[in-house]
């Protein structure tokens, strides 16, 4: 079983369809890239996976669950969906291993300690330990977005959603989050990506998704895509954003 | 007639007396006020359309009325409305709570949607109902943004309970009015009633900073 499958999913915001009746199956292990020029619904779709926006038709399982759920069952989903989001968002009354340790305490329940250990090792993960005790502001922009890619891991998810991780970074701060995203795809697991980093998107990506119209145009192996555009648009695409 | 300070110490006790009924007014009238604002605020800010349309025309009852109206109101017309018989001082807090309350509403209801709305994502992103996103992310954020228009309401909250001079409270102001009554010494009474609202104020400004302080507004 797939661990995400759109069926036929739409999803509009009043008059305007963002999405178009998108089928797709992501299986546990992919790397999924997802491209496309802006308004394409590359955004919403991934948001649509962990709920955060409603879909409006068709069907969205995610780990076997239909996010049409609601409640509680939503509250799973999102529970094995970590999401990184552009603006790192992390709580900025809280210091990095507090923000870390927040999901496992306020979610799984896990006592302080607990989760703080936890939180300590993630932290190490993305290289941080030492700045631990910092509140986010003391933080650079890459240091603050892999921060919060640990506050995700930390609530164990079986797939991460990132949403144009490194879009708010100066480009020698895209590496270090570009680099543990990768140490993260190596390790197995399942990721969606928006972005438009497209040498992640060869080296690391499984698959790539172009998107235009709320609707998939091209899906197939990012090197064989990259190399060979099936589409002029894609071939378009591909010129401006390298 | 020449102006003598002299006849103030005399008075003092007296003054002192009215003040601790304005300081009651005003405290157990805010505490109310207070929670009746958070309750009403977070209905406009997060209530549904039937929770949101009450406050929202609660607070423009209250807004769109002076206090004086809302005090004779509650004093004079509530009785014959409902039956209900109560006295200066119950009017006198209770005008206080509901007029603070819709004021505060509006202060509660911004600062909790100026809270950006990416850290309510991140919340619910990792799988917390609404109510934990709000107590633990939303709450704790919005309540620093909270202090400085909720201590400038406390403020005029304080000074507005000089009003309830028309229903007979014997606050400060009815106090002062009460010995100038008997001596006609204005300018001395009304200085000293003035000063002693500033020190009134003023404590509360010190104490508001002091919090202000201690939560930096992130």
């Amino acid at each position: 079983m797939s661990i995400i499958e759109f069926h036929k999913t739409s999803k509009h915001f009043g008059d305007l369809k963002v999405l178009d009746q998108v089928d797709l199956s992501i299986e546990q292990g992919e790397v999924v890239v997802l491209i496309g020029p802006s308004g394409s619904g590359k955004s919403t779709l991934l948001r649509c996976i962990n709920g955060l926006e409603q879909i409006t038709g068709g069907d969205l399982i995610v780990d076997g669950i239909s996010v049409r759920a609601g409640g509680r069952q939503l509250r799973q989903i999102r529970q094995e969906a970590g999401m990184v989001f552009q603006q790192f968002n992390l709580f900025p009354q809280m210091t990095a291993l507090q923000n870390v340790a927040f999901g496992p305490r306020k979610v799984r329940g896990l006592g302080r300690r607990e989760a703080e250990a936890q939180a300590l090792e993630l932290l190490d993960k993305v290289g941080l330990k030492e700045r631990a005790h910092h509140v986010p502001s003391a933080l650079s922009g890459g240091q603050q977005q892999r921060v919060a890619i640990a506050r995700a891991l930390a609530v164990r998810p079986k797939v991460m959603l990132f949403d144009e991780p490194t879009s708010a970074l100066d480009p020698e701060l895209k590496q270090e989050v570009l680099t543990v995203m990768r140490q993260l795809a190596q390790e197995g697991m399942t990721m969606v990506v928006v972005t438009h980093e497209m040498s992640f998107a060869r080296q690391v990506g499984t698959r790539l998704i172009f998107m235009e119209h709320g609707k998939i145009s091209v899906d197939g192996n990012p090197v064989e895509v990259i190399t060979n555009p099936p589409s002029d648009r894609l071939k378009d695409f591909l010129q401006h954003v390298e | 007639m020449e102006i003598d300070w002299s006849v103030i110490p005399g008075f003092l006790p007296q003054l002192a007396a009215g003040a601790r009924v304005t300081i009651l007014i005003a405290l157990a009238g805010l505490v109310g006020g207070t929670i009746l604002g958070l309750i009403a605020g977070l209905m406009r800010a997060y209530g549904g359309r039937v929770l949101n349309a009450i406050a929202f025309i609660y607070i423009e009852l209250i807004r769109g009325t002076p206090i004086v109206v809302q005090v004779m109101f509650l004093y004079f017309a509530m009785p014959v409305l409902t039956g209900l018989r109560v006295d200066p001082m119950t009017a006198a807090v209770l005008a206080i709570v509901v007029n603070a309350g819709a004021y505060i509403a509006e202060i509660v209801r911004g600062a909790f949607l100026s809270i950006p709305r990416g850290l309510t994502e991140a919340g619910l992103a990792m799988g917390l109902p609404q109510w934990k996103v709000l107590t633990h992310i939303v709450g704790p954020l919005a309540f620093r943004r909270l202090i400085p228009p909720l201590g400038n309401q406390f403020i005029v909250s304080l000074k507005d309970t000089s009003l309830f001079i028309v229903i007979g409270v014997g606050e400060l102001t009815r106090t002062g009015q009460e010995i100038m009554a008997s001596n006609f010494r204005a300018v001395e009474i009304w200085t000293a009633v003035a000063v002693i609202y500033l020190i009134l104020t003023g404590t509360l400004t010190a104490i508001l900073r002091v919090v202000e302080n201690r939560m930096r507004i992130l």
